[in-house]
């Protein structure tokens, strides 16, 4: 729970004034010495990450390494301990979730959760831009160019046979792809993408690194978190290797891959 | 997948045209029967009074049964406190009743309702004032439940409190609310509430005409809920709403304010309590702090889980069936009566949860 | 055996020889020959006429000896009678038939009245003395002094010799010295008395060279009486507060620890009432168990409701696990069915469980002077008790480790061969029994009726949600906290508004710590 963050003791922590700062030029997120401190276990350990505009950025690490709680981080749902969490200039560590996915930062779980009682076309409706206030949806018509842009994802996602089925009888790789498709849906300006290919097929792997790299299209950014090293290879973009919480390393996954210390706590094994 | 969604599916296809086709049936077959009621007493089809007051407390019911289905059934907010919002409704409408009474009051005193007569109160308290004119009293009736769901509503979805916890603090409320009326000095009529009503809208209360004329009153309210209902549900509110219920963390990562969301339709449903209260009491003619009762508020919510949650059509064939069993198993065998209610509320969780309504998708779909 | 008073003739054994010997077993009663021939003489003097009587009736009355007090009784309820000679019969005693009851007139009736009043502060009965010292306090006149003095002098019992000298300083406070009046302001603002506030408070006009004594010794009293206050509202706060941690200690398994709302819980303290009710009729047959069939309810209630417990949740709430909503309806239906069950076995009329005689009465708690009721403090105890069990019950058994286990992790657990469905059910008739535990002392402070459950539930969910759901040492502060806030409140907002201030505050509360005072933190508490 976000309210439980308790003041910690400065124990192993190196000093954060020391250190240079990261640039933060083209920053669309800016992480800086960011910890999370749940009843004494550090998930995140001074964490400092920087995602550029139109960046697309690829996250490893072995389980436990504090992937997720760094997405919950960015979207709301955990506060850190300490640090500063910005997206572009805005604080988000003060913002609720819904407040931070209307600032354009979308977000895409681990486990698939999709509403299972709503169509496909439902949910990709709930998921368009456009007003979100009680009374906004209550008056909600769907227009034509709304349907076009429903009907122009449903095809991209490959679920237009399916468009009216619930999503409850949706395949695991189908509701992948319908999260995926609820996140474009938002237009958001930041995609954080957790495990998009757990469950998926080698070509429908192959098909997610394209739509990947089309969106990171020099106006959105992604972050996506990835066990599938193959995938993230096919990624084709700069890698952050974290462990315990904080970052072990970043470059190239050539550069990662032959890191000595990321050989050892996470390739090496 | 998560039990809730067991509720999620309206019924689909025939199974959906029968129930409409039943529905508005059923509310033909009730528009007629205060026409019935004016047959002469020995004619085949005539309707006795008892029947027309009955059933027009029933109307009112399943008007109570619609804002917890839409409460509970779509945004999967389960407050055991809408007895309460009924209650405050009809309290707003006893106090104009009470007015009304005027002079002809036991004790005769002009403006003051005997109660307060009798507990040598000098004059009206403040909160009594304007409650003389009937709309303002209506008003009330919509606008007391409202803002107090809204507070309500507001502290506890913004602290997210939600499941059970928020089903056992509406409740705590309710509560609180019969201790709080069941005080003489909280100037509403103590233990014994109001009674003894006279009239309303310049028609004396207790004749044919004024059940008539009731009667229409709450089934119109109720067709109107029912439109208001089956509008939200129909709009994308109604989808945001069941996504809230199935995924509440989950649609706040769509940027959607869940509790602007929950707050909206917690205080609607809430003000269609109060009006379904407000109808009520002129016909039973009594309002007392034990309308406050958790029990009654928990009951309501075994209505609409009878008829299936979810479905609007499900709410009222709730009411109506239910209550139906309750007034006759009351006559024939009262000590019965709870058995009976306890044993509703563990069949239908066990093995009907998706109620009535689920029954007859389940065959209409041959599923 | 007829017995005659003294100077009677001999076939009627004098009672002299008898007070004589009684005098001298009493210790510090040792009476000379003098006053025996003195009481004797007034003792004769009330066979004569009506002045001699009431002038008799008055020394005896002043003289404070004890035996004067069954004579003078008797004589004001026409009991004592007199021998044609004019012999005074030992009053009780069997009379011969020539005896005749002694008349009186209303002179001496009203002389009697003060003589008797006086003479009970020597009565061989604590609580007549008692009641006669809190009399003669509240009469306050000089001439009590040197009765009080004499009383004083004998009584051996603390609590009386209080209340004596309390009297003694009112009455002295009435005299003409100043030096006594100063000693006896200085009692009466020791002894934290409403009464002697009054009473210092009356004597301000008489005494105005000693206003500044008198203004001392009420401010004494009032913070005396403040202290006092103080205390007791926190001992009724302390035993609402037993009474919600017993209602709630069970919740605080079922649903703080197993995550299962049971709507039944109240009527599960209901049946625990029920129970030791059945085992007190039972016991009747029995008299020497009489007195122990509360201490035999205890493991009854438990077993009764543990068993009904474990019915439910074999038979029923298993099959809802991982659906709260549903849950709590049906177990709302079963508390309902169990109600009316229960009402139609035992009448809706409330059932009297009497209180054993050893938790009977007040006793005043030592150094603030706070009289509390017997029964309170035992379920204070019997509060604390139960909850040291659960504690130790879960934390050291083999059986709380597997509970623990099961919670944590379900899977987990199966996978080391601990069977899930037993800890389940044993978990649920745990929590369930401690409710019927709850009863027994319920039983004790409240209705034995079929709704007895009802009005606790709310409460108990209320404690539970306050103190951390899972915590039980949140458990035992939130319900302390909540039953000392509600009686402080009290005075203030009367019982009801108090219930609701606490309402309110509760949900006031929970927006700033929503998991309660001792919140569950970290990954555990995401779950």
């Amino acid at each position: 729970m976000s309210e439980s963050s308790q003041a910690v003791l400065p124990m192993e922590r190196p000093p954060v004034l020391g250190r240079p700062r990261p640039p933060r030029s083209d920053a669309v997120l800016y992480l800086d010495g960011v910890s999370v401190v749940f009843d004494g276990f550090r998930a995140l350990n001074n964490l400092s990450l920087i995602v550029e505009q139109g960046e697309l950025r690829a996250v490893i690490g072995p389980n436990g390494a504090g992937k997720t709680t760094m997405m919950d981080v960015i979207t709301g749902k955990t506060r850190p301990t300490e640090g500063v969490v910005q997206f572009r200039d805005i604080d988000l560590t003060r913002l609720d979730e819904a407040a931070i996915a209307n600032l354009g930062i979308g977000r895409k779980f681990q486990k698939p959760t999709v509403f299972d009682a709503l169509t496909v076309f439902e949910n990709l409706e709930l998921a368009l831009k456009a007003p979100r206030n009680p009374w906004a949806c209550l008056r909600w018509m769907l227009s034509g160019e709304a349907r076009d842009r429903i009907a122009a994802t449903l095809a991209e996602i490959g679920l237009t046979a399916r468009a009216g089925d619930r999503a409850a009888i949706l395949s695991h790789g189908q509701r992948q792809w319908l999260e995926i498709g609820m996140l474009l849906m938002q237009d958001p300006e930041v995609l954080l993408v957790d495990e998009p290919v757990a469950g998926m097929t080698d070509q429908e792997t192959e098909h997610t690194a394209a739509l990947l790299r089309r969106i990171a299209d020099g106006r959105r950014s992604v972050v996506v978190v990835e066990h599938d090293l193959e995938f993230v290879r096919a990624l084709g973009c700069k890698v952050t290797v974290l462990c315990e919480g904080a970052m072990l390393s970043e470059g190239s996954i050539d550069h990662v891959q032959n890191d000595p210390r990321v050989v050892e706590v996470y390739l090496g094994r | 997948m998560s039990a809730t969604t067991l509720a999620a599916a309206p019924p689909a296809g025939r199974a959906r045209v029968t129930l409409r086709l039943v529905l508005a049936g059923a509310i033909l077959l009730l528009a007629l029967l205060p026409a019935l009621n004016r047959l002469p007493a020995d004619a085949a089809l005539h309707v006795s009074d008892f029947t027309i007051a009955v059933t027009g407390k029933w109307i009112t019911y399943a008007i109570l049964a619609l804002s917890i289905d839409l409460a509970w059934g779509y945004a999967g907010i389960l407050s055991l406190g809408h007895g309460a919002f009924f209650a405050l409704g009809g309290y707003a409408i006893g106090m104009h009743l009470m007015r009304l009474i005027g002079p002809r009051g036991v004790y005769g005193h002009p403006v003051l309702p005997d109660f307060m007569v009798f507990l040598g109160w000098p004059e009206l308290p403040w909160y009594w004032w304007g409650f003389q004119h009937f709309p303002f009293a209506l008003l009330m009736a919509l606008f007391v439940p409202g803002l107090l769901a809204l507070v309500v509503g507001w502290l506890a979805f913004r602290s997210r409190i939600t499941g059970v916890y928020l089903s056992i603090l509406t409740q705590a409320m309710t509560y609180a609310l019969m201790l709080a009326f069941f005080r003489n000095d909280m100037g509403f009529g103590g233990n014994n509430g109001f009674t003894d009503f006279k009239e309303l809208l310049g028609m004396p209360l207790n004749t044919g005409n004024a059940r008539a004329v009731l009667f229409y009153a709450s089934l119109a309210a109720l067709l109107g809920c029912l439109w208001l209902c089956a509008r939200i549900t129909a709009s994308k509110l109604g989808r945001v709403l069941v996504a809230i219920r199935d995924a509440e963390s989950r649609i706040r990562f769509l940027g959607y304010d869940v509790t602007q969301h929950k707050l909206f339709v917690f205080v609607l449903s809430a003000m269609m309590a109060g009006l379904a209260g407000a109808l009520y009491v002129p016909q039973v003619g009594i309002i007392n702090p034990g309308e406050f009762s958790p029990g009654n508020s928990i009951e309501a919510v075994v209505w609409v889980a009878v008829g299936g949650r979810g479905t609007l059509a499900g709410a009222l064939l709730g009411a109506f069936s239910v209550n139906a069993l309750k007034t006759w198993l009351t006559t024939v065998a009262p000590e019965f009566w709870l058995f009976v209610l306890g044993g509703i509320f563990v069949a239908v969780t066990l093995f009907l949860p998706r109620g009535l309504v689920g029954l007859l998708d389940r065959r209409g779909t041959g599923r | 055996m007829a017995a005659r008073l003294p100077g009677s003739c001999m076939k009627h054994r004098s009672i002299g020889l008898l007070l004589l010997v009684l005098a001298v077993l009493l210790p510090g009663v040792a009476v000379s020959a003098q006053q025996q021939d003195a009481f004797a003489a007034q003792v004769a003097a009330l066979a004569g006429g009506f002045a001699q009587q009431a002038e008799a009736v008055e020394r005896l009355g002043a003289s404070g000896d004890p035996r004067a007090l069954p004579i003078l009784r008797a004589l004001s309820e026409g009991r004592l009678r007199k021998l044609p000679d004019g012999i005074v019969l030992e009053p009780g005693a069997e009379a011969p038939s020539e005896a005749e009851a002694i008349r009186i007139n209303n002179r001496v009736r009203q002389a009697l009245r003060g003589a008797l009043g006086r003479l009970s502060i020597v009565s061989p009965d604590p609580a007549e003395r008692l009641a006669a010292a809190e009399a003669v306090f509240r009469s306050r006149s000089a001439e009590n002094v040197p009765l009080l003095e004499t009383a004083l002098a004998r009584e051996g019992v603390p609590r009386i010799r209080a209340q004596m000298e309390l009297a003694l300083a009112a009455s002295r406070l009435v005299a003409t010295d100043e030096s006594v009046k100063r000693a006896a302001i200085a009692r009466l603002g020791g002894s934290g008395s409403t009464d002697a506030r009054a009473l210092l408070l009356e004597a301000r006009a008489a005494n105005p060279s000693l206003l500044l004594e008198i203004e001392a010794a009420t401010a004494a009293i009032d913070r005396q009486l403040a202290i006092r206050r103080t205390g007791e509202t926190l001992f009724q706060g302390l035993s609402l507060g037993s009474v919600l941690l017993l209602a709630a200690l069970g919740l605080a398994v079922t649903f703080g620890v197993m995550g299962v709302i049971n709507m039944a819980h109240g009527e599960f303290v209901m049946l625990g009432a029920y129970t030791t009710f059945v085992v007190q009729e039972a016991c009747r047959g029995v008299p020497w168990l009489l007195p122990w069939s509360l201490p035999l309810s205890i493991p009854a209630a438990f077993l009764v409701a543990a068993l009904a417990g474990a019915a439910l949740e074999r038979g029923l709430i298993r099959h809802l696990y991982g659906r709260p909503l549903e849950t709590l309806l049906m177990t709302f239906g079963v508390g309902m069915i169990l109600q009316q069950a229960v009402r139609i076995a035992f009448g809706a009329q409330n059932r009297e469980v009497l209180s054993p005689a050893w938790m009977q009465g007040t006793i005043t708690l030592p150094w603030i002077g706070v009289p509390v009721t017997q029964n309170r403090l035992w379920i204070i105890v019997f509060g604390l008790l139960v909850f040291a069990l659960v504690v130790a019950a879960i934390r050291f058994t083999r059986f709380g480790l597997e509970m623990r286990a099961v919670v944590q992790n379900r899977r987990i657990a199966a996978t080391m061969g601990i069977r899930t469905g037993r800890v389940d059910a044993l978990t649920f008739a745990f929590g369930s029994g401690i409710a019927g535990m709850a009863g027994v002392a319920l039983s004790q402070i409240d209705n034995v009726s079929p709704n007895l459950g009802t009005g606790y539930i709310i409460d108990s969910f209320m404690v539970v949600v306050f103190g951390g759901v899972g915590s039980l040492a949140g458990t035992l502060v939130g319900a302390f906290t909540l039953g000392v806030v509600n009686k402080v409140l009290e005075p203030w907002a009367g019982a009801v508004l108090a219930k609701v201030a606490v309402l309110v505050a509760l949900m006031l509360f929970i927006q700033r710590r929503p998991r309660g005072l001792f919140a569950l933190k970290g990954r555990a508490a995401e779950a």
